[in-house]
């Protein structure tokens, strides 16, 4: 049986379980006139038996089907002739998956003889076999825990609580699974990163000033040595970030302001979705905006007045990556600014203020945690971008403060490096890991610093 | 499948001994009436107001106002007059208008999209709504204090020299801490504030806060102060306490308070008046609003006669 018809025909049961659990627990106290004796609420009851009936079947079938796949390998590679017991590891791994590719009817990388059909047919075989038993232990499963649970139903069980602890437990699985992807991301990236850090020194990676990550693949070919100086990566991603920034935080900061406190409610129906519009632009779109059209609108501008600009160059990244944040910023201070409580702004009308007054001296005093904090997340976002610096930045490692010339990005770099060919042994690939687990490093601090700024604002007024 | 299980118990409950149902013509209760019923027994309301509009010094003079939010009529044809040195307690049900009222003596109903006043509104002789008038001027004229205390999250000191500061009252720095001084120590805050100064305003009791803010309003020098409900946020003695710095501020300013507390409004006031749906029903002096009111809505109001 498929585990997809298994599953429906669960999901039947524990249905079915439900209005047996309800009736029964009606039943107990004679009726549904008398539902106040019960100690639950009867839905509850329904929920206890129908949770009893398909949870540890569900339970099985996982557990079963993650163990299935090892379990039926072992014994088929246990059936193989004796010549094939005597191949090393990785060898023997190549065998089963010509196997498995046989018996799925896939194609297969070696000359198929009967030994190998005999072995394909047994693998089926087990699976067969194995998928049976699981669907006759599970649906046992689910009628013995279902039944159990059905007998236990008593006026005075107490089904709510024990329902209420099962949500419980699978609120905090489902939370635990963001949790545990973090830290499997940086787990994996920290392992990489240390085999990078073997073959070039950390105090090179920090502090070298040329980046050239360029270095022989085969020992006859020529090709440079390599080198592994960050600094020029950490500038750049600097330098553009600091541009959006310098182009997002005061357009946002005025948007904002101008929206919370300024604008009519009917512009500011039409303006918020219009923000959030540019706030829904795939970035790539916004990275072919910023080469084709800003970058070389730059150049010109730059030529007319006498200024060597390059076509690619860090101010047309910059600038358009600070438009993207712009509904960003401008949300967040948004949000800020309406959470400052009324009776701060009637207070300061109250004495006389005029708006502008109220906005400068009170409420952006009192929004600025939040204010701050919505642009350290905005800077991180920033840091992170990738596909605006790609396409408009450039990928030269130039050591510079000129917002004219070209930079590259420590994203951009692992762009480069991952793409296309690659062997995972060498310091070229590995510098991926290790730039990015810089950039975690970076910009989990900024996150640490933007969340407890804005928590910090959040006990002030609750 | 629940639904109609569960609407079963509701007669149950509806129907149960302990609910009380207090019906107008239960002979037990005779005059007592439904708050419902009172709040709708609209129909012997006229825009006549009962008792006395006028006083001796009028300071500020309303006159045939109203105010729509919206389509929404919240204030009909009030006319009345404020007295210099006088403390007049408006009173009346929730929603009656008289916040609303209060708002438009200094204008903070500018502040709201919809609302829209007519009539005229005069500060000694002058129309407060009349074009040329700047309302940012008016309001450092006419005061306000709220229902809850709204300290800025600044330092106490800052709090009370924000006013003096963005009217340039101050000449120079010491005249701004003599002013911040006289002001606290007016509203009976400084002995309790003069090592703190600069902690924040956020950090004193509620009481404290709310003399905080009487002090930041009195700093600006005022010639009228609005009090909307200013001690229902408070415990007992710090309502006494600013009821007895409202006594003292009287000697200087008009005070117009909002209360929902008769009590309050019995010590406090020289005048009240008692607003009803939006319509000014009776104004008159304290003692006589409270021993012999005129219109029955008035007496049915202040002695509870409401069920």
């Amino acid at each position: 049986m498929q585990s997809t018809t298994l599953i429906l025909l669960l999901t039947f049961m524990a249905v079915a379980a439900f209005y047996f659990g309800r009736r029964r627990s009606l039943a107990t106290v004679g009726g549904p006139g008398h539902r106040m004796d019960l100690h639950s609420l009867p839905g509850y009851y329904g929920y206890y038996v129908a949770i009893w009936c398909a949870l540890p079947a569900l339970l099985l079938l996982s557990a079963w089907l993650f163990m299935e796949p090892r379990l039926v390998v072992a014994l088929v590679v246990q059936g193989l002739p004796e010549s094939y017991a005597s191949l090393a590891s990785g060898e023997l791994d190549l065998l089963v998956n010509n196997i498995q590719n046989l018996a799925s009817g896939d194609v297969v990388s070696i000359e198929v003889d009967p030994e190998l059909q005999a072995a394909a047919a047994m693998f089926n075989d087990y699976i067969g076999k194995s998928r049976q038993m699981l669907a006759g232990l599970a649906l046992g499963v689910a009628v013995l825990g279902g039944a159990l649970a059905w007998r236990r139903i008593q006026p005075d069980l107490r089904a709510r609580n024990r329902v209420e602890k099962v949500i419980r437990l699978l609120l905090i699985a489902a939370s635990s699974i963001a949790i545990f992807t973090t830290i499997g991301i940086v787990l994996s990236v920290l392992f990489e990163a240390i085999l990078f850090f073997r073959k070039v020194p950390v105090s090179e990676f920090l502090f070298g000033l040329t980046w050239s990550p360029q270095t022989a693949i085969r020992a006859d070919q020529v090709g440079s040595s390599g080198s592994f100086g960050a600094v020029p990566l950490f500038t750049g991603t600097l330098l553009i970030t600091a541009i959006a920034m310098f182009v997002a935080v005061p357009v946002g900061l005025m948007t904002a302001i101008y929206l919370a406190e300024y604008s009519s409610s009917r512009v500011r129906g039409i303006a918020k979705p219009l923000l959030e519009v540019l706030a829904g632009i795939p970035t790539v779109v916004y990275g072919f905006f910023a080469a084709l059209t800003v970058a070389p609108w730059i150049r010109q501008f730059g030529e007319s007045v006498g200024l060597a600009v390059a076509s690619e160059s860090a101010l047309a990244a910059g600038v358009v990556m600070g438009i993207m944040i712009i509904p960003l910023v401008s949300s967040l201070s948004d949000d800020a600014i309406n959470a400052v409580p009324a009776a701060m702004r009637d207070g300061a009308l109250g004495l006389g203020s005029t708006r502008s007054e109220t906005m400068k001296k009170v409420i952006l005093p009192a929004a600025l945690p939040g204010i701050v904090g919505g642009i350290l997340l905005a800077v991180s976002r920033a840091i992170g971008e990738t596909m605006i610096v790609v396409m408009a930045a450039g990928l030269s490692a130039n050591l510079t403060a000129n917002p004219f010339e070209a930079v590259t990005t420590v994203t951009v770099q692992i762009v480069t490096l991952l793409v296309g060919d690659q062997e995972f042994d060498s310091a070229k690939t590995l510098a991926a890991f290790a730039l990015g687990l810089m950039l975690f490093v970076v910009t989990l601090c900024l996150n640490v610093i933007g969340l407890s700024v804005v928590r910090k604002y959040r006990e002030q007024y609750e | 499948m629940t639904m109609p299980v569960m609407t079963e118990t509701i007669p149950d409950n509806s129907t149960a001994p302990e609910a009380p149902a207090p019906k107008a013509d239960n002979p037990d209760s005779a005059g007592r009436m439904g708050l419902d019923e009172f709040l709708e027994q609209a129909t012997d309301l006229t825009d006549e107001t009962v008792g006395t509009v006028t006083c001796d010094h009028p300071f500020m003079v309303a006159d045939d106002v109203n105010v729509y939010y919206g389509d929404n009529h919240a204030i009909k044809h009030v006319s009345l007059e404020i007295g210099k040195k006088e403390v007049i307690a408006l009173i009346g049900p929730s929603g009656c208008g008289k916040s609303t009222f209060l708002r438009c003596l200094n204008r903070m109903n500018d502040t709201i999209e919809t609302a829209r006043v007519t009539g005229t509104i005069t500060l000694d002789g002058k129309d407060i709504y009349r074009k040329e008038q700047d309302p940012v001027a008016l309001r450092a004229r006419v005061g306000m204090v709220f229902q809850k205390p709204n300290p800025f999250p600044k330092s106490i000191y800052d709090n009370v020299a924000y006013g003096p500061r963005i009217h340039g009252i101050a000449a120079d720095r010491a005249e701004l801490d003599e002013i911040v001084h006289t002001s606290l120590e007016r509203a009976g805050l400084l002995k309790e504030v003069k090592d703190r100064m600069d902690e924040p305003g956020t950090s004193l009791s509620g009481g404290q806060q709310q003399r905080l803010c009487i002090a930041r309003t009195i700093a600006v020098n005022p010639e009228v102060i609005l009090m909307d409900e200013p001690c229902s946020a408070l415990d007992p003695i710090a309502t006494a306490r600013i009821e007895d710095l409202m006594d003292e501020l009287c000697e200087d300013y008009a005070i117009v308070i909002v209360t929902h507390s008769m009590q309050q409004a019995a010590r406090v006031s020289k005048r009240v008046a008692y607003f009803h749906l939006g319509l000014l029903v009776e104004v008159d002096s304290t003692d006589r609003i409270f021993t012999n009111p005129q219109h029955k809505l008035t007496e049915d109001y202040i002695t509870g006669r409401i069920g």
